[in-house]
């Protein structure tokens, strides 16, 4: 009997996913994604999107932060100009979707290159000063750039569309999105095991030595950036074209933050900590409205407490899982894993 | 005994890595004065001296992590005085530290991957899509790094383990490990075997010299070990407060009356005529 996992080549030790039994269940995991706009109502197909979106951006902030180090209080902003860049690619060159959302990663991660100069002097609490400047320097360019972006009264952006076909609802939506999410997330796990990567981590946990491991810090400091902006960017073509407009009050601090706390939340450092993150801070205030909205009917006349009480809630969850769990929603997914192992014979 | 080479008669071409009239300055202080000093093919050299010597300051300034104020580095016959530190790497200096500086958060593999760092050249989309070229770049460097690396120095057994968990005496052989990623044609060493018992401190210099010998590596090695210095060193350096005072075979080194008065310090006549 084969009592263990044991690999008979190098290349089977790199895999991502190892074993059958994973494969397997990610192979389900698809199939439900793919099933659920057949099951699914137009309200669970946007909520589906919208955390697709965050998915991509999480992602994209947690190469940056996570695995770099570098924080980053600027990443709605960036969210903003890939919105900004798609919608207007759009507009005035006329371009496809299809054309203009790589195009506006690519600005994207260009302004964001710009953004991540001071990395190279400043670091830590620094930094996160500098970027906060770039948050809001950015939303007043998206406000009154008026020839460009229209102020406030925003620009409206045509759904994408194949031949004769039109992406304008949830349902078909939700198929780009996912082919997105799953490029975009394959694409970061594999910049993880390769050398851009491990530089990553590197200039993460000791700058120093790394530049005499041969690492050009000025270069993988601002990739990261350009990277991690070029997912922002990727998200906000993404949402902009879901949303049909864009203005500006849709890339605030806040969001900025939000993105910040799916990060922790989800764990920094790893891949799939950014999906738990993205998916636990969209998917549980929705829960919570849900059940507030429940409790209205069991409970006539309470709704003045209720309301205020599920941002209460959100907040304890937020604070209880970093007290319980530092490295996030990643690490208890893998002690789960660890103990179900060698479940039911601990040794 | 040679004593410090006046700079006239200094030629880099004799040595594969030197430093002529080196000068290290912290406001007023001087770090290293004037030391000049090489090393030849194939060596092993030691630098001695006591605390706050400046020798750890002679690495760094080798590295480029120091500026010197005055002074040139060179290395196979070119100047590299005005390299950065990451292009250092690539030309084959590799180095290990006094205070173990390994990537904490990353596996011991991972940590000693990113020592050939500087020879990859994989691109960000072949890296993304991990086709091609990084696919076969790296499974190639795993391949190296299994049967060279990590058998050479025996740590299979913690190869997917977090450096941060591991003790302090694997920790400095994984470091050596990560050196010798990168492809080294000399090896600098900053104290590997201090705060090691005498098993490991047999083990890492038994690694050193393995080192030394299969893979034609020049090692330059800090160390206050004597036992260690005087048993393997061909040469060795004594640096005392910034200067070079001596520089020789051991035997010759062991017995210089300055050295032994940098390390014992002078009889003390007023002490002694009281009696203490």
């Amino acid at each position: 009997m084969r009592c263990g996992d044991f690999k008979e080549s190098y290349l089977e030790d790199e895999k991502i996913f190892q074993t059958w039994f994973v494969k397997f269940w990610l192979g389900l995991l698809l199939v439900c994604l793919l099933l659920f706009p057949l099951l699914a109502d137009a309200y669970m197909l946007y909520i589906a999107n919208i955390i697709g979106f965050a998915i991509i951006g999480a992602v994209g902030l947690n190469l940056l932060t996570g695995f770099t180090g570098q924080i980053s209080l600027g990443h709605a902003a960036f969210v903003g100009v890939g919105g900004y860049a798609t919608a207007i690619l759009m507009t005035r060159l006329d371009l496809p979707f299809w054309v203009a959302l790589p195009i506006a990663g690519l600005v994207t991660a260009g302004v964001g290159m710009v953004i991540g100069i001071p990395s190279l002097r400043v670091k830590g609490l620094y930094l996160v000063i500098a970027t906060l400047a770039a948050q809001f320097i950015l939303e007043y360019v998206f406000m009154h750039w008026e020839s460009m972006t229209r102020g406030i009264r925003g620009i409206n952006v045509p759904p994408p569309r194949i031949g004769g076909f039109v992406f304008d609802t949830e349902r078909s939506f939700y198929f780009i999105t996912l082919i997105l999410v799953f490029l975009g997330v394959a694409f970061a796990r594999n910049l993880v095991r390769t050398k851009w990567g491990r530089a990553f981590v590197a200039i993460r946990d000791r700058d120093l030595a790394a530049e005499i491991m041969g690492i050009n810090l000025f270069r993988y400091k601002l990739a990261a950036f350009a990277v991690s902006s070029f997912y922002a960017g990727i998200a906000g073509g993404l949402w902009v074209a879901f949303m049909k407009i864009v203005t500006p009050e849709h890339f605030p601090f806040s969001l900025s933050i939000q993105y910040l706390a799916m990060v922790i939340v989800g764990g920094l450092g790893t891949v799939l900590g950014s999906i738990f993150g993205a998916v636990f801070m969209t998917l549980v205030p929705e829960l919570l409205n849900v059940l507030t909205g429940a409790t209205k009917y069991l409970f006539p006349g309470m709704d003045q407490l209720f309301i205020p009480l599920k941002e209460v809630i959100f907040g304890v969850l937020i604070v209880s899982f970093l007290i319980f769990e530092p490295h996030g929603l990643a690490e208890i997914w893998n002690r789960t894993k660890n103990f179900f192992t060698l479940w039911p014979f601990s040794y | 005994m040679q004593s410090t080479t006046p700079h006239n008669e200094f030629n880099p071409e004799q040595y594969q890595l030197s430093v002529q009239g080196l000068f290290l300055r912290f406001g007023g202080v001087n770090v290293l004065a004037d030391v000049t000093t090489g090393v030849r093919k194939g060596e092993i050299f030691a630098i001695i001296g006591p605390n706050g010597a400046g020798k750890t300051c002679l690495l760094n300034c080798i590295n480029r992590f120091y500026h010197p104020n005055q002074g040139r580095i060179f290395f196979e016959g070119h100047d590299i005085t005005g390299l950065k530190a990451h292009d250092i790497a690539q030309l084959g200096i590799a180095r290990t530290f006094q205070n173990v500086e390994l990537f904490k958060g990353m596996t011991v593999l991972d940590n000693i991957k990113l020592g050939r760092h500087a020879h990859l050249d994989t691109g960000v989309l072949s890296a993304g899509f991990y086709f091609g070229k990084a696919r076969r770049t790296e499974l190639e460097l795993r391949k190296e790094i299994e049967e060279t690396i990590i058998d050479l120095l025996e740590i299979e057994h913690i190869r997917k383990k977090k450096v941060g968990t591991l003790p302090y005496g694997l920790q400095k052989r994984v470091e050596l490990a990560r050196a010798l990623a990168m492809r080294p044609k000399v090896l600098l060493l900053d104290e590997p075997v201090t705060g090691m018992n005498l098993e490991e401190t047999e083990d890492i210099t038994r690694f050193i010299l393995d080192i030394h010998d299969e893979r034609d590596v020049t090692i330059i090695l800090i160390e206050h070990d004597m036992g260690v210095v005087m048993d393997i060193s061909d040469r060795v350096c004594v640096l005392d407060f910034g200067v070079k005072i001596a520089e020789g075979k051991p035997e010759e080194i062991r017995h210089s009356e300055l050295v032994i008065k940098a390390y014992l310090g002078e009889k003390d006549l007023t002490y002694s005529r009281l009696g203490a």
